[in-house]
């Protein structure tokens, strides 16, 4: 098989072929063919990713005063957001606490995607006998995902404001005197909208693993005599287990960074890591900032590597 | 297996079709309300019925600027749709093949795509800050700055755009027939001809969905774009910024004309690939057609 790439990009390079030989034009080396194909997106990587990565680091070191960067080695981006943390034991200082509350709300929103996702996946999978049915319904579910984020927030507050729908019925009904202030603007609104948002990122990966699960093996289970609870715990679950890991991954991430919808749902009152970095921002404290990416990038990765113990990644997709 | 559908398939329907009213039900509300009567507040019940706040947007007599921000979102989502369909394409082609660097793309492409976006944002605005400063320094001291809608700002959409970009590709040649190429090779194509009259046509489709993609991640795009955009706003940004101040429908009558525009890229697009797939399956083959 190399040999055959190698000789269709390249025909002259292999001794033998030749016809290749005589040709006049000098082809390309397939190394090199490769580097023009890839490069592009490596050097997007390298200059928007890769290298802002590396100034968000080496920046958390940096000095500042009101207006400015200084680039003089110092921790003060570091200490100023531990601020507290020692003196005030055994009280949990600010940094500490808005880390419990975003893990929390990370926990709260994981645990409700997973749930919904898994099934939703679930019966697109196995209970969508149809392939024209299987691709329409999960379309549905994938449009929502290129329309706009903030539109599919700000869509929740007719419904759950304080006159919202939601309320104005419950009054109604004679269920409730006066309408419920932690509808909206609260940390149930948060957790609603993610749940909302990104229950997409579960549905995805967890119905790639669950189709390419071999329906014999479910009928095996079946005439073993398995229930079908025992079929799902002992056979689907571990089956569909590289898929939850992914999408843990991409919900758990993407929770633990969020500030706007932490932002526009909590009223902007509701204290998270990824509000922090812009709080620091708007204030003009980059190397806080930095400091504050430094540390929820080093907590992602800590959970990242933890779950992608479970499985290998690259060989699931 | 028993014939007819089980219990499980009824309840497990009805959950569905609740996630679905679930995605659904907010988004068509304030569509609804965007055409709320000139009285009319910011929830039910419609206070008349009038196309009067959408009007008032195309007017410019709201807080934004619409007609420009809206170019801006347009312009910057057309050049990401771009030069991610070209990027994702080359770099699909060049993972056919081993080649080295290939797991350095691999895990930049994944971890760009997990990795926070506040801090892949707040990192291209620092190297932005700091090019300016150093031009300022060294070159010219009148200098504003380097950052801007198709500097930092298309760069921060890229980040988030090529992954999944890359990620269909994996996607289509793990279903692609080597043979294919082989034959139009034995047939002597060269390998652009290969390219061009095999292969791009067979992935035509998801090419397609991959434009979509990029259009559309990039035209809602917020958390990248919030500290790399540089002084002007998109249209995502704008709105996010309604969010806190505004009290009557014009925020709706917004978000009915932003995703008026994803949704006619969406229908665009999905019925391109419909229409491909179904000339692909009349035209695709001549099988049983008898020698030519």
């Amino acid at each position: 098989m190399p040999e055959e790439v190698l000789q269709q990009a390249s025909p002259g390079l292999i001794p033998g072929s030749g016809s290749a030989r005589v040709a006049k034009v000098t082809r390309l080396s397939p190394s090199f063919i490769s580097w023009l194909q890839a490069g592009p997106m490596m050097l997007v990587f390298l200059a928007f990713f890769l290298i802002p990565l590396m100034f968000v680091v080496i920046v958390s070191f940096w000095d500042y005063n009101e207006y400015q960067l200084l680039p003089a080695f110092s921790g003060r981006g570091y200490t100023d957001t531990f601020e507290g943390c020692i003196a005030q034991l055994p009280e949990l200082c600010t940094i500490a606490k808005t880390y419990l509350k975003t893990l929390k709300l990370c926990f709260l929103v994981w645990a409700i995607t997973l749930f919904i996702g898994f099934w939703v996946a679930y019966f697109l999978a196995f209970h969508v006998k149809s392939k024209t049915w299987q691709m329409g319904l999960s379309l549905l579910c994938t449009i929502p995902f290129w329309t706009s984020n903030v539109i599919r927030m700000i869509a929740w507050i007719p419904l759950l404001g304080r006159n919202g729908l939601v309320n104005s019925g419950l009054v109604k009904t004679g269920l409730i005197n006066h309408p419920l202030e932690w509808l909206l603007f609260s940390e149930f609104s948060v957790v609603l909208a993610l749940v909302h948002l990104f229950t997409f990122f579960m549905v995805v990966p967890i119905f790639n693993s669950m189709v390419r699960i071999d329906k014999s093996l479910i009928e095996a289970a079946y005439d073993a005599g398995a229930t079908g609870f025992q079929t799902l715990v002992n056979v689907i679950i571990p089956l569909a287990k590289p898929g939850i890991v992914i999408g843990s991954i991409f919900v758990i991430t993407i929770v633990m960074g969020d500030f706007i919808t932490i932002g526009v749902m909590g009223g902007q009152q509701i204290a998270a890591a990824g509000k922090i970095i812009e709080t620091r921002v708007n204030a003009l404290q980059f190397p806080a900032a930095a400091a504050n990416a430094v540390i929820l990038l080093a907590i992602t990765f800590l959970i990242i590597t933890m779950m992608s113990r479970i499985v290998d990644i690259k060989k699931e997709l | 297996m028993k014939e007819g559908r089980p219990r499980s398939f009824y309840v497990l329907a009805i959950f569905f079709a609740a996630y679905v009213l679930f995605l659904y039900g907010p988004m068509i509300a304030i569509y609804v309300l965007s055409f709320q009567g000139p009285q009319g507040g910011l929830t039910f019940p419609m206070n008349g019925v009038s196309t009067f706040w959408i009007a008032k947007l195309f007017q410019g007599t709201g807080i934004v600027d619409l007609g420009a921000a809206f170019r801006r979102s347009l312009l910057l989502g057309i050049i990401v749709m771009i030069v991610t369909v070209v990027l994702s394409v080359a770099a699909g082609m060049a993972f056919r093949r081993k080649f080295k660097a290939q797991s350095i793309l691999f895990y930049s492409a994944i971890a760009s795509l997990i990795v926070p976006s506040i801090i892949t944002s707040l990192g291209i605005s620092l190297e932005f800050r700091i090019i300016d400063d150093l031009i300022k320094a060294h070159w010219n001291e009148n200098f504003e700055t380097s950052m801007g809608l198709l500097t930092s700002g298309l760069g921060a959409h890229l980040t988030w755009t090529l992954p999944f970009g890359l990620l269909i590709m994996f996607a289509i040649f793990n279903r692609f027939d080597p043979r294919l190429e082989e034959a139009a090779r034995d047939l002597g194509a060269t390998p652009w001809q290969t390219f061009r009259h095999v292969v791009l046509p067979i992935i035509l489709p998801s090419v397609i969905g991959i434009g979509l993609f990029g259009f559309t991640l990039s035209w809602d795009e917020l958390a990248r774009s919030s500290q790399a955009i540089g002084a002007v706003n998109t249209l995502p940004l704008d709105l996010q910024g309604l969010t806190t101040t505004v009290t009557n429908p014009d925020i709706y009558a917004l978000g009915t004309v932003i995703s008026a525009v994803s949704f006619t890229v969406i229908t665009l697009a999905l019925g391109t690939i419909h229409m491909l797939n179904k000339r692909q399956a009349a035209k695709g083959s001549d099988a049983g057609k008898g020698l030519v």
